[in-house]
Order: structure tokens, then sequence, then C-alpha cells
């Protein structure tokens, strides 16, 4: 009997040794794939397992981790005034996941980046907790205040930068969220979140950053600048041969006026009272190709904004015909900017021609308060020269001096700034949103801030009146509030 | 079949008795506990267990009556079987003792039976009932051979074992398996127990008919085919191990009893013939259930892909889980008591437990536990090898058979090598019966290799060897 008693144990040693293997196959070949699996919560409870950092503004914490009992998860987020800084923070749910600055800056919020890794190694020695660093943003907190209170109840974004550097003030939407409401992994939780999603006003939406809305009037600014770049007018008070009725190139549609006198009107007096006929004109004469230049130069058809959060890209169209270029140059058509993008254009022409890239991290903390990474002011592009940009802040001027924007007016400070009143939905039928771009200028020079507003659903259906009458009055309180805070 | 010849001349030799090894490598499996047991009290509450020094004084006595009962009535048993399952037994504890501490089992445990008990206090109390039956055994059962006699009455008990979880107010249905009963409180696998029951049927009643089914048949293509009626008996297991498969959904102890019967038979016969007939009926029947039961047909999906259906089946749930667990583990895992195995949830402590050993202690930590149980398995087999009369050859291969695929189909299991059974890794897995019943099948091997290796009786003198006088010359 020894004979097969060799062979069933060997028939053994076969069954322990497929275990061997398998074991290794599943440790150490698959072991990477199965630790990181969507369905594997042990990254979640890695994630809250410990105390995360903060995201700073002006030194004050806008987030928080608090102890929960009673779930996988040790720690959950809390934000200060969250509806406020939802737009910034986005949000880190322990059942939902988490976006904006919360997702992209994980790392070194729940202190596992690579350049964390000598402060864990210490903090291993000498016996510390796992600690996560600090993302330090460049929003102004009066700003971002000043934009929220005023935009109310009412629904949109605003978006304020300063045009030297590039760095983001004021990043707002609403209606917005709390996101302390579905931090946790509760029923109450559930319910806050499942309401959020599926609201009809979009809530999670970041509207200033992730929604796109036809710029309307307010793109006539960069028309103005194609125009000046590419040579077609050189006296922005000289007469233009714009007739009226103005006929869209090869069709004959009658691009309508709302304002009266358009008729050979100069750039300067188009664009205070804003004529329709004059901007559509000039986008014609400046040609397709040459405005998509210029309108790429200032950020458009870029989708790869990063602040780090990754902006909607705006779009001019490429391909589109002579018609649809000429209403494209107003701001219609298929035309379309986040207020982000808005405001690059602003700052763009307040900092003299120079557009600098936006950006809202100023520097990552390591726990022990370290400057991990600073953030260098880079410039973006040039859209237009020094003496164009000038020309272009002369007509803004005048349309808040003596124009649409007079909302906008403030003593002492000089303002520039442009209405917009955009059409959309099919036939044009749907309530027009109210944009509102403008910067602000101290006397001393420096350009301290560049906004751009949007409002939708506004009641308003005149061209211009809603932006300037509506929009207006938030970008004021958005300028003010920032030079009060810098004065 | 080998025996120790002596010639008449020589004296038995007398093999050393290796109990002194026995007790050192014992002194190694209650430490090596002790030191897990404040690794995990030093994980998770920062401080050491209060019980410690108790849980190792209660082992050490354990593991020291055990050693003296062996040390007295299986002076010549082989050395290695008893610090492994001790070892086993201890790092079991641990463990269980470890998903005791977890936050997350127990909220699970108030939720659905409105209160949760740790198991690892229950899981000493059994350990010292099952080694008070360990050495029960060696003490009643002074030679395995005595129980050739019960080999029909052995068939019935098993028999009489495996119907009761079906009989209605006695079997209790967990989680789908009917395989406990429930006695006064106290729920019994009678499964675990038939295991060690059948083998004695079935090494008895081969002994007797090994001749006939090993001579007895006819070639065809290469193989020897048995008499229609010698293929009865094998039938007969056969249906009923399916007929467990399907009234009790008991995967893993149906193909246990027919794995084990067909090594035994092989081991009877010498007849590879009867390898080929039971791997080809084990397939029919598994395709015939695995069409037919939906909950086979459920396991087997797992296997397949369980991310596939992770969210729709609890099984595949499971399955994907612990995959997760031994992958989350990595080459050296997360520590002691510092997994988070108990995502798996109630099957934890028991079906599940080796994917904490998975997680907790990585690759390295499954290699040493396989090798360990590789080893009780080497020394079952090489107990049967020694043995000297059939009967025990067959007893201990049949024992040693039955553990090790025990072991492949739980691991392989949890591992996701195999379709999921459901049944438990022996010494470690939570569960009365479980510890009690591999403690008698240590004890019964421990008993087969003491007669293995017992040193012949001295043979009477012969007058024909008198010692030659020698004459000197003075």
């Amino acid at each position: 009997m020894n004979k097969p008693l060799r062979r069933i144990s060997l028939f053994c040693g076969l069954l322990v040794l497929a275990l061997l293997i398998r074991t290794n196959w599943l440790q150490y070949v698959q072991a990477e794939e199965l630790s990181t699996r969507k369905e594997n919560r042990r990254v979640q409870i890695a994630q809250y397992a410990t105390e995360r950092g903060n995201i700073i503004v002006k030194g004050d914490p806008i987030t928080g981790s608090k102890v929960t009992d009673g779930s996988d998860y040790k720690f959950k987020r809390t934000y200060t005034n969250g509806e406020l800084w939802a737009p910034v923070t986005g949000y880190a749910s322990q059942a939902f996941g988490s976006t904006q600055l919360e997702s992209l800056e994980d790392g070194i919020l729940t202190g596992n980046d690579d350049r964390l890794f000598f402060d864990r190694t210490i903090g291993m020695f000498t016996g510390e907790k796992k600690q996560g660093g600090n993302v330090v943003t460049t929003l102004n907190p009066e700003a971002q205040k000043a934009a929220f209170e005023a935009l109310g109840t009412k629904k949109g974004a605003v978006a304020a930068i300063d045009p030297r550097t590039g760095a983001i003030l004021a990043l707002v939407s609403t209606p917005s969220y709390d996101p302390s409401r579905f931090a946790g992994n509760s029923k109450d939780d559930e319910k806050a979140w499942v309401e959020l999603k599926d609201s009809e006003d979009k809530n999670l939406v970041n509207r200033a950053l992730r929604e796109t809305y036809p710029p309307g009037s307010t793109f006539k600014v960069v028309t103005a600048a194609a125009a000046l770049e590419h040579g077609v007018v050189q006296d922005i008070n000289a007469p233009t041969d714009t007739p009226d009725p103005y006929f869209l190139p090869g069709t004959k549609t009658e691009m309508i006026n709302h304002a009266k006198g358009c008729e050979k009107a100069s750039l300067n007096e188009a664009l205070r009272i804003s004529c329709n006929s004059v901007f559509a004109n000039m986008g014609d004469k400046v040609t397709r190709d040459k405005m998509v230049e210029t309108s790429e130069k200032f950020g458009f058809n870029n989708d790869k904004i990063d602040v780090p959060v990754r902006a909607f890209a705006s779009i001019y169209d490429k391909k589109m015909g002579k018609d649809g270029n000429a209403q494209s140059s107003i701001g219609q058509f298929n035309t379309a900017a986040t207020p982000l993008q808005m405001a690059m254009v602003t700052a763009a022409i307040a900092n003299d021609g120079k557009l600098m890239k936006p950006y809202m991290v100023d520097m990552l903390q390591a726990p022990n308060l370290d400057v991990i990474e600073k953030h260098e002011p880079q410039e973006m592009s040039r859209p237009l020269s020094a003496a164009n940009a000038e020309k272009v802040q002369q007509m803004m001027v005048n349309v808040v001096a003596n124009g649409t924007g007079s909302k906008a007016k403030m003593n002492g400070v000089t303002v520039g700034g442009k209405t917009g009143t955009a059409q959309h939905g099919e036939g044009n039928k749907k309530r027009p949103y109210a944009w509102f771009i403008s910067y602000a200028e101290t006397p001393d020079k420096a350009s301290p801030v560049a906004v751009a507003v949007v409002i939708e659903d506004s009641e308003a259906d005149r061209e211009d009146i809603s932006g300037g009458g509506l929009a207006a009055p938030v970008a004021k309180a958005v300028m003010e509030a920032v030079l009060k805070s810098q004065g | 079949m080998s025996v120790v010849t002596n010639t008449t001349t020589i004296g038995a030799i007398e093999l050393p008795s290796r109990r002194n090894t026995e007790l050192l490598l014992l002194g190694f499996a209650v430490l090596i506990p002790m030191f897990a047991y404040a690794n995990v009290g030093l994980a998770i509450n920062g401080s050491l267990p209060p019980g410690m020094v108790l849980y190792g004084l209660g082992l050490g006595a354990l593991a020291g009556i055990a050693h003296l009962v062996v040390r007295r009535y299986a002076k010549y048993a082989d050395p290695l079987l008893l610090p492994l399952a001790t070892l086993l037994n201890g790092l079991g504890l641990v463990l269980i003792w470890r998903l005791d501490q977890s936050e997350r089992l127990q909220n699970l445990a108030k939720r659905a039976f409105g209160g949760f008990s740790p198991s690892a206090p229950r899981q000493m109390m059994y350990t010292a009932v099952a080694i008070a039956l360990f050495a029960a055994v060696l003490l009643v059962l002074k030679d395995h051979r005595v129980l050739q006699r019960f080999t029909y009455i052995s068939m019935a008990g098993a028999l009489v074992l495996l119907i009761l979880p079906v009989i209605p107010g006695l079997g209790a249905d967990v989680f789908g398996a009917k395989i406990w009963i429930s006695v006064g409180g106290f729920s019994i696998q009678p499964g675990e127990f038939a295991k060690i029951v059948i083998a004695i049927f079935f090494a008895g009643y081969l002994m007797v008919k090994r001749d006939a089914l090993a001579l007895a048949s006819r070639r065809f293509m290469g193989l020897y085919l048995p008499r229609g009626r010698d293929l009865g008996p094998i039938l007969m297991i056969w249906a009923m191990s399916l007929l467990v498969l399907v009234f009790e959904n008991d995967l893993g102890t149906s193909l246990l009893f027919f794995g084990m019967f067909v090594i035994m038979l092989y081991v009877a016969t010498e007849r590879t013939s009867w390898i080929v007939i039971g791997l080809l009926m084990s397939v029919g029947g598994a395709v015939v259930v695995g069409t037919f039961a939906s909950h086979v047909q459920a396991r087997v999906n797992a296997w397949l892909d369980p991310f596939a259906c992770y969210t729709t089946s609890g099984a595949c749930e499971q399955v994907g889980q612990s995959i997760m667990s031994f992958g989350s583990g990595g080459v050296l895992g997360a520590g002691w008591g510092q997994g988070n195995s108990d995502l798996i949830g109630f099957a934890a402590n028991s079906d599940f437990i080796f994917s904490t050993v998975g997680e907790e202690l990585g690759l390295a930590g499954v290699m040493a536990f396989l090798l360990l149980y590789g080893l009780i398995i080497e020394r079952g087999v090489r107990t049967a090898l020694a043995a000297r009369d059939p009967f025990g050859k067959l007893f201990a291969i049949g024992l040693s058979g039955a553990f090790a695929l025990q072991i492949f189909v739980v691991a392989g299991g949890v591992m996701g090598l195999i379709p999921l059974t459901g049944m438990t890794m022996p010494f470690l897995a939570s569960g009365g019966s479980s510890v009690l019943a591999n403690w008698i099948l240590i004890a019964i091997l421990i008993r087969i290799s003491d007669t293995a290796r017992r040193p012949a009786p001295a043979p009477a003198p012969s007058p024909d060897s008198e010692m030659t006088q020698v004459v000197r010359p003075s």
C-alpha cells in the first residue's frame, strides 16, 4: 500500500503548492490592483483615518475635522461657512467622494503626498500621529462675502482676479450648498446628498468654473481688442462704416440694435451704448480666423485652464461661416464663456495686455507649516499690446462713466466695465443672462481687481439694461470690498 | 506492506521517543501566540492585553497536560503533531480575540442579534474541552485497531450525524447552510465529527474488501473496470454526498467525504482506475448539482468574477472582500490588529478567518500558515506510511487526506482559487465542533503514530542463538 500512499502524499503536496502559488499571485502580483480597487473601502477608511489638513483663507482655516463614532471613518470633514466657500473647497465626503481642492490636493491634506515622505518617516520615529498638510488659497474673504451677499438668492456666479498676478480673489456660485451636510455617511447625509444632487438649481455645480454661458455684449471688448490688434481700427473715436440697418454678411437677416444712433458710430461710442451692428461688422472685418486667434490668446478654446481646479473650456467656434462669426463677435451664436474666462479677459485688459495665469492655491504647507510648494505668478499670454489695452480701458471707463455700466461707478476710483445680456434658448425664448465685467483701479495706477458677474434667470429682457441693472451692483460690491481690504 | 522485520539474532532497536523534542517545540508553540497576543493588544489599544498572563498560563497548562498524557500513554508518538496543533490553536485564539475587538463586527452583531458576545472566551473554553477529549482518546484508545470492530456501527453513526441537521426542530439554518444542530443552547456541526467516524467505516470496510475491489476487474482501454457489484459502495457514497449537498447546502462536507473515500479506495486497491472513476463521478455530480442548485451557481459566479456581481450578490461581495483583504495585505501585511478584514462581516471569524491572516500578516504569514498545515499533513501521511497494519494505514491516510482536502477547499475558497464551500479552517476558525473534532483527529493520528513507531515486542529467546562462549587464553 505504500506506492499509492506516496502518490497521495504527492497529491497533498500539490494541493498545498497550489495554495502557495495562489497566495503569491494575490498578495504579490495582484496586490496593488486589489488594494486600490474602487470596491475596496480601505482606501476611504485610510483617507479619513487621520485628521485632514485644512484649506486656509487669509490665515483662517475654512475647513476642519471632527471625530465621529459608529462609523468606519474616524474623522469627518467640517466646513465653516460651507455655502460661501463650497465653490473653492469642493467637498470631501466619507460616502460620496471628494471634488475640487479637497480631491486635487488630497495627498497633501491626508499627508500621503510623496513630498511629505520625510515628515511621515520622522513622525514614525518620534511617535507623532500622521498629520495632513495645509492648502493656502489666494482668496480674499471680504470679496468672497461681498459677492455671495450681493448675489443673494439669485442664481449666478462671480469670479474676481488680481490682474497683476492672476490670483483669484473671489469665486462664488449661487445657489450654493453646505458640504458639511453630507460629509459623513449617515442617513441624514445621504438624504442631503440626494436632495442636492437632484436639485433643479444644480447646487453642486460650480458655476464660476464649470458652467459656460453665452457672454453676450461683454464679449464686445474682445472684438474691440481684436479690431485694434489686427489694425481694423486705429482711432477708437473715428466713425466706422457700419450702416443701419446692418445685415449679417451673406444674409438678409438684420442685426437688431437695441440702442439708437449706431449708424457709423465710433468704436468708443458703440461700446458705450452697446451697438450690436458695429461689433458684428468689426468681427466680420477682422475675419473669423483672426477673431479665433485673439480670443484664444484670452484663453478661449483652452480646455486645460487649471486653477488648479480645471475650468471648462470657453468656446469661440473655429469653423463657423461669415454670418456666424459676425454674430459670435457680439457674444451670441456659438460663443460661450465661463465667468472665470470673462474675468481673465477683463484682467488682461486691466493689466495692460498681459494675461496672467489664474490660480487660487498660493502655497502648500507641510504639517509643520514648512512651505512645500509656492505658486509664482506666470504670464499666460499677451492678447493685446499695452497701447491697445489702454484704448480698450478708455472705452470701458467710458461705459461706466457715461454708458450702460453707470451702476458700477465709484468715487475716487477708475472703474472700467461692460454690461451684457445674453439671449439663449431656442428662439431666444428663455430668460436672458445678465453679465457684467469690470475692473477697478486706484489713482496710483495699481489695478487690484477684475471681476466678472453672471446672473441667470434675470427678470428683465432688454439688451444691456439687465446686465447694467442686476450684475453691475454685484461687481461693484466685490470691487469695493477688495479695494477696502487692500487699501 | 512494510513490516519491520526483526531477525532473531538482533534485539529490537529502540527508537528515540522524541518526547523532549516535543516539549521544546511546545514551548515555542505557547510562546509565539503569546507574543502575537501582546502584538495585537499593543496595536489595537496601545497596551498589553490584561488577560495576557492568564492566557499564556492557560494555553501553557493545556499544552502541558496534553504533553504529559502523550508522554505517559503514547510514548513513541510523532513529536510534531501536538506542537503544530497547539501553535495553530493558539494563533487562532489570538485571531479571534483580535476580531472580537472590531467595532465594526460588534455593531453588526448588535444590529442583527441585539447584542454582541465575544467569541474568544468561548473558543478558549472549547479548546480546554478539546484537549480533555484529546487526552481521553489517548487514555481510552490504547490501540487504534480496536476501532475495526466498529466498522458498521461507524457507518450508521456517520449517517445519523449527517442526517441530524435536516431533521426539523433539531437542525438550524444558519445563513442558508443546514449544517448545524442546536441542542439546549449549544450548536454543534455534526459534519465535523462525521468526518472522523466515517473514516473508521471506510478504513474497516476497505481493509476487508480491498482484494475483491482490486483484483476482480476487467481490463478496458487500459483501465481496470470493477465489477458492477463492486461499484455499489462507491455509488452509494457518491449518492450520499450529493444528497448532503442538495439537502444541506453543504458543498464542503460533500466534497470532503467523496474525496476522502476515493483517496482511501485508491490506497486500498492500488488501482488508478478508481481515481479516474471517482473524478468522473464528481465532475458529473458537480455539473448536475451546479445546474440545478441556485446557491452553488451563485458561488461559482462569485468565483469566476466576484467584482462583476459585487453589488448584487452577497456571495460575490464576501469573496470580493476576502480577495481584497489578501491584496491589501501585500507581502508583509498590515500588521496584527491593523487591518480591515472585518469588512467581510459575519463570517470574518469563522469561514473567512484566513483572510485576516492574509491582510494582517501578509504573504509571509499566509505562507507560514500553509506550511504549518502542510507539516501536519506530512506527519499524517508519514504516519500512514509507517503504520504496520492496513487498517491503521487506511485510517491515517483517510484522516490526513481529509485534513488536506479541507485546508485546500477552505483556503482555496477564501482566496478565490476554487468556489467557496463554507467550511472552516481547522484550529483557526471560531467554533466548538471544529476545534473538538480536529483535536480528536490529532489524537488519533498520534495514537496510530505511536503504534507505528513503537518497537516491536522483544522476540522470545531462541535456543539456537545462544551466545557463543568465548574462550580466552589466560
